[in-house]
């Protein structure tokens, strides 16, 4: 578990190393987790131990966002003034979000699938 | 035990990282019971119960977010070898997202822009402030990228921080509900647009339904995150010339 973990986080610093390095405008972990890829790539897959503890930390992703979300306590003010513009706006454009893209996807694959190969 | 002592222990306490950090992970696991509890309800979120949980007790004891921080930044720590550990699904899924390539791409520009356009344009039109709108733009990204757009387009990226939360619970909570109702169950589709519209959390969710469904969730928040970091300083500034 330990080694796998050190794997993780070696991807991650290999990831900030980059960003800090070519000034990319992705974070440090998304540029460790597209290079943990490519090494998988090369590599046939993970092992047992990198699968377990990748496992246990993603089954827990939820929890990893409680720190920042209760930084919301921080804004209570601008929230309240601006509810309504804020509220409505947060859940229309995710709602619309979620629809244009799962029905793109699903009207272009549909039809993919249906076409002779 | 009397009054007095209980206060010398709490002041003690609840100085220390310790505290706050067991506190975190209890709010947690109790927000993961009643989700369990809730044949894992989608309107049953741990994100949404933990935060209401430690919200209401901060404020209880009056304590400042940023020494609740010096304990729970070691849970936020974890969000990095998190995100990391997100290419194992995706080299699972490896075969099929390349097969996929075109219409993964035109759905990526095709959702992204109206997640971000769309939340502009509502909020400008009901009279949101310029730092609330600039702030809002990019909330469908995860955080770290989200923080740095709003920047650059003169947003707040605390503000943002918490738009990003707001729109990932709002979009774990309706996805799987809505876009059935749409006519869209497929793994793929729903998946690619929970990660895209609802990030992180989008993704947590979606390893909730199938690791397929959280593999393409996770493709989704890697490619917005890029995709918007790149095109959004741009194109916003046409639609606030539009709107204006």
């Amino acid at each position: 578990m330990i080694q796998a973990i050190a794997l993780l986080l070696a991807f991650q610093l290999g990831g900030e190393a980059l960003r800090a390095a070519l000034h990319l405008p992705v974070p440090g972990p998304v540029i460790g987790m597209t290079l943990l890829l490519f090494w998988l790539v090369s590599r046939g897959g993970p092992d047992d131990a990198l699968r377990n503890t990748s496992g246990s930390l993603l089954q827990h992703l939820s929890l990893m966002f409680v720190p920042a979300g209760t930084g919301v306590m921080l804004h209570a003010g601008r929230l309240v003034d601006e509810a309504w513009p804020i509220f409505i706006a947060l859940i229309a454009s995710t709602v619309l979000g979620l629809l244009a893209t799962g029905l793109t996807l699903h009207l272009l694959t549909r039809h993919r699938a249906g076409r002779p190969q | 035990m009397n009054g007095g002592t209980m206060t010398e222990i709490w002041v003690y306490l609840s100085a220390q990282p310790l505290l706050w950090l067991t506190l975190t992970l209890a709010a947690y696991l109790l927000a993961l019971a009643l989700h369990r509890r809730a044949g894992g309800h989608p309107a049953v979120n741990p994100v949404l119960i933990s935060v209401s949980l430690l919200v209401a007790l901060l404020l209880l004891t009056d304590t400042p977010y940023p020494r609740y921080f010096d304990g729970a930044q070691f849970v936020h720590f974890l969000l990095g070898p998190t995100t990391v550990a997100l290419a194992i699904p995706l080299h699972g899924q490896l075969k099929r997202l390349l097969g996929m390539a075109g219409p993964l791409t035109i759905a990526l520009v095709i959702g992204s822009l109206t997640a971000a356009l769309s939340a502009y344009a509502i909020a400008a039109l009901m009279g949101a402030s310029a730092p609330t709108l600039a702030s809002l733009a990019p909330k469908s990204v995860t955080t770290p990228i989200a923080m740095g757009i709003a920047e650059r387009l003169g947003g707040l990226a605390s503000l943002t921080a918490v738009f990003v939360i707001l729109t990932g619970i709002v979009g774990a909570i309706f996805a799987s509900g809505l876009l059935a109702r749409a006519g869209v169950r497929d793994e793929a589709s729903v998946g690619f647009a929970l990660g895209l519209a609802s990030h992180g959390i989008g993704t947590a969710r979606a390893f909730q339904l199938s690791e397929q469904t959280g593999a393409f969730a996770a493709l989704a928040m890697g490619l917005n995150g890029l995709f918007t970091a790149l095109t959004l300083p741009w194109i916003l500034p046409m639609l606030a010339g539009l709107l204006n």
